[in-house]
């Protein structure tokens, strides 16, 4: 579909808005759960993709409907990589570092079903942005 | 035909794969733009042949319509182009400064001791080819070290023997 | 199903840690179970803040209230006033210098978060490969508001009063490039992103390209409509893989929704965007060298005059820019000039990227207010040195830059002042070493890299980095001496006075800055002083053959139960046979 002028630009927008809010700050309208997976070459050599996997796995196993996994780029932790953002509807996102396949499995099943936190896991948003 | 360091030189373009030269022939029939294109005809007969022979650059400067020193010139200005035969394995040494203030250098040294190869050389038994590249990027794991597409992070001298072993098993 | 109600996060960041974090979670935990809450309340350790001059910090949540400077004393207080009565501890609240009132809320003080995003404002908040996703995110707005609202004038005006400079290494302000290829006639003409990031360490603009793509193709277009351009190309290297793959799926996203290709925005403006991929030449981060190496020549670099802006791509009006400066663009259009300007410091606004990498505890992407200083970027955002050792000198700029020392942390870096201390800016590579790092051995290391990069065009750098190469194999070997010294220093200033380009000009920096910083440890090679090889102690040594196997090239002999020798000739100092003595009978070099 082509955009053709600024408004159909700004109603695209409007209707992904609640990504933003629910990325930066948590908020949603509705249940969604989603998961950032950091992917670019130096996620991936860590073993992102290995990660990613499992957090499928994890979500298809505990039969969750409600966590989208997506792809996105490099969060700039270099030195905890793999790393996964969990941003549930209500909470403050989390920075979930070093996730393996292991620590990927706790993230759904204790994290996003008993709402634990990770020891060790935890990473802390040292940005703002514009 | 001898080059200017005395090495024998094949250019006999009827031994290169036929199958393969189709596909490239038809990669650079549908560019506009043949000869600022060069760099992009390389990269396709790279990854087609594994690697650039001398004769398969001549075949290249011929199709193109193109002097072959003017093609060689540009094989051998870029890092990115092989004149040599790869090993079944790439082993490439990430050689960026992340990975070297970590001690990447004595990480070369083990893996040239173990496989007793130089820099850019095959193994004899053509299972390796050892080299250095310049940053993957993947600093967060320095030193890195790559074995074909697969990274290893934070190696040690201790692990290039495991290395070299777990592909010397697969085989 | 375990439900807590509430988490209390403590930072296990290595400065935290020094400062007894590690205690005060033990305490915590003790004391929330003695008080019978250690089932609804969480203790995690996390990660550094970013903030380790207020450590140790511990956060709870969901409150969000940060308390700074925390004792393992303090720990009763937090459990009894805060989690059992609500009530917010107000002297561990970090309190504003300025305004002297005290911040309780993590997000209240987003101010003193040392990062600050524009060019990596997307980078790990949105899919790369989802056009939708960037739009969220403001995308593809600033281009609709500079073909429906704006003239070229009106936007070059704009991105000359922000103050933004080349993020490449050079600095020039790009409104002014721009303004230049604007002025030169000609029927067409190009837009090219480099994005040949060359720079070993260096990872940014990697890093932006393949999370945030379309951010790239649209600040080449606002480019194109303000120079007069309907072409644009991205200059890429083939290392990069998967940078090139989302680029390529960007621009078709962005060509089937109509914001590439003809009459855009149904302004009248046409522009479209290939990809030109590289092949592994340093040099080509160049401009001149670039456009060589697009036309599918040797990619040396020609004399300027004449600039791309006047005869470039084809011989055609160019703009060349790279990757982190178009990156910035988008937010400078739809947030004004002014607000840039307003970030940074005198002569540089915005921010700069860094590639923090080397012996610091946290190696990352940052991204900082210009006038940051170096200590904050490797002691806060960085986390400090691994393994608790000692500073000893930081080089920016990768090759073509100098090393840092202790001295110069405090300054605040911009484009001037970071040439002032001896080096520079360059693409934003940070390499952090520590007091095991011999310097020589660094200089030497970026040597070898330029001299294997000089395209060998120009006599000053093809020869002269050739023979200053030497010199350095001859002093590490031991085989040099102290006249040795001042013929680098000589060579190295003939080169920078004589080559053609940036790359020669600047390849003899990492040698004499060093050389500026470390003469001792120059004076000790050219003396024959310095000694190389690991060595054994045979009073300590038991002759259990453990670095005897542990050798990657077989250079320590003797028999069990005696003592053993390592060949000093044949010793690469990789530390194998120091790591493994359970005696301490290996001496370090």
């Amino acid at each position: 579909m082509a955009i053709k002028s600024l408004d159909e630009l700004k109603k695209i927008r409007d209707a992904s808005k609640k990504k933003v809010d629910l990325r930066e700050k948590g908020e949603s309208t509705d249940n969604m759960i989603e998961l950032l997976v950091g992917m670019a070459t130096c996620g991936i050599a860590a073993g992102a993709r290995e990660t990613m996997k499992a957090l499928n796995d994890a979500i298809e196993e505990a039969g969750l409907d409600n966590v989208k996994v997506i792809q996105v780029g490099c969060m700039g932790y270099c030195h905890s990589e793999p790393t996964v953002q969990a941003s549930i509807p209500g909470k403050e996102p989390i920075l979930f570092g070093n996730v393996d396949v292991d620590t990927a499995k706790n993230i759904i099943d204790k994290y996003i079903i008993s709402g634990e936190l990770l020891d060790d896991h935890v990473l802390n948003r040292t940005f703002r942005k514009a | 035909m001898k080059n200017t360091k005395g090495k024998f030189v094949d250019l006999d373009t009827k031994k290169l794969d036929i199958e393969k030269l189709k596909e490239l022939d038809a990669y650079i029939e549908s560019l506009e733009d043949k000869e600022g294109n060069l760099i992009h005809v390389l990269h396709k007969g790279q990854s087609l042949f594994g690697y650039l022979p001398e004769n398969l650059q001549l075949y290249i400067a011929r199709k193109i319509g193109l002097p072959a020193s003017k093609v060689n010139g540009v094989v051998s200005f870029y890092s990115f182009f092989t004149q040599k035969p790869r090993g079944k394995h790439t082993i490439s040494m990430c050689m960026g400064t992340a990975c070297y203030v970590k001690g990447a250098d004595k990480i070369f040294d083990a893996f040239k001791a173990e496989l007793n190869v130089g820099n850019n050389e095959m193994t004899e038994d053509k299972m390796f080819t050892l080299k250095d590249i310049r940053c993957v990027g993947a600093c967060g794991l320095a030193p890195v070290v790559l074995v074909d597409d697969k990274v290893y992070g934070h190696v040690t001298v201790e692990q290039v023997k495991e290395i070299i072993d777990k592909y010397r098993k697969e085989d | 199903m375990s439900n807590y109600r509430m988490h209390v996060m403590v930072c296990a960041g290595t400065g935290c840690e020094a400062a007894e974090s590690k205690i005060i979670i033990e305490n915590f935990k003790e004391e929330l179970k003695l008080k019978g809450y250690d089932q609804e309340i969480q203790v995690v350790k996390t990660g550094c803040f970013g903030f380790c001059g207020q450590g140790p910090i511990v956060k709870i949540q969901p409150d969000n209230v940060f308390y700074v400077k925390v004792t393992p004393a303090d720990v009763k207080e937090i459990i009894e006033e805060h989690i059992i009565k609500g009530r917010r501890v107000e002297r561990l609240l970090f309190e504003d210098p300025k305004e002297k009132v005290k911040l309780e809320k993590h997000d209240n003080m987003d101010f003193y978060k040392k990062q600050y995003r524009i060019a990596l404002r997307n980078c790990g908040f949105i899919n790369p490969e989802d056009i939708e996703e960037y739009i969220a995110f403001e995308g593809y707005e600033a281009l609709g508001k500079v073909l429906t609202e704006m003239q070229p004038e009106d936007v070059i005006e704009i991105v000359k009063a922000s103050g933004l400079r080349g993020r490449g290494g050079g600095g020039f302000p790009a409104g002014v490039k721009w303004g230049f290829t604007k002025n030169s006639p000609g029927d067409e003409k190009y837009v090219i992103c480099n994005a040949d990031e060359g720079d070993p360490g260096a990872f940014m603009d990697r890093s932006i390209l393949e999370g945030d793509p379309h951010s790239i193709l649209e600040a080449m277009a606002i480019a194109g409509y303000a120079t007069g351009a309907n072409s644009g190309i991205v200059y890429i290297r083939a290392e990069y893989p998967l940078a090139i793959k989302r680029l390529e799926i960007a621009i078709d996203q962005a060509r089937e929704m109509g914001l590439l290709g003809e009459n855009i925005f149904e302004s009248g403006f046409d522009f479209d965007i290939i990809l030109k991929l590289g092949a592994g030449a340093f040099v080509c981060g160049e401009e001149t060298a670039l456009i060589h190496s697009m036309e599918g020549c040797r990619g040396e670099p020609t004399k300027k005059p004449p600039f791309p802006a006047e005869s470039g791509y084809r011989g055609k009006p160019t703009t060349v820019n790279n990757v982190e400066t178009l990156a910035n663009v988008c937010p400078i259009i739809l947030k004004g000039s002014e607000w840039f300007s307003s970030i940074g410091t005198e002569t540089s606004k915005g921010t700069k990227v860094f590639a923090l990498a080397g012996k610091v505890n946290n190696v990352g992407l940052v991204e900082v207010p210009m006038g940051t200083t170096l200590r904050e970027i490797i002691f806060e955002i960085g986390g400090g040195i691994c393994d608790g050792k000692k500073f000893k000198a930081v080089q920016t700029g990768g090759p073509s830059g100098g090393v840092i020392t202790e001295k110069d942390l405090d300054t605040p870096i911009d484009y001037e002042s970071i040439k002032e201390i001896g080096s520079m800016m360059g693409s934003g590579g940070m390499i952090v070493m520590d007091e095991d790092n011999d310097m020589v051995e660094i200089a030497k290391f970026y040597l070898d890299f330029t001299q294997d990069e000089s395209c060998g065009k120009c006599t000053p750098c093809r020869i002269g980095t050739k023979r200053m190469y030497e010199i350095l194999e001859r002093l590490t070997n031991l085989e040099g001496d102290m006249e040795d010294l001042e013929k680098l220093v000589d060579l190295g200033n003939m080169i920078k006075d004589t080559a053609l380009c940036g790359l020669g000009q600047t390849a003899p920096n990492p040698v004499l800055s060093t050389m500026r910083y470390f003469p001792e440890e120059y004076e000790a090679y050219a003396k024959r002083e310095k000694t190389k090889s690991y060595r054994i102690d045979p009073e300590k040594c038991i002759g259990c053959t453990l670095c005897a196997k542990a050798c990657p090239v077989n250079c320590i002999t003797g028999k069990v139960k005696e003592a053993h020798v390592i060949d000093e000739s044949a010793c690469i100092a990789c530390g194998a046979c120091f790591t493994v003595c359970k005696f301490d009978a290996v001496i370090k070099p």
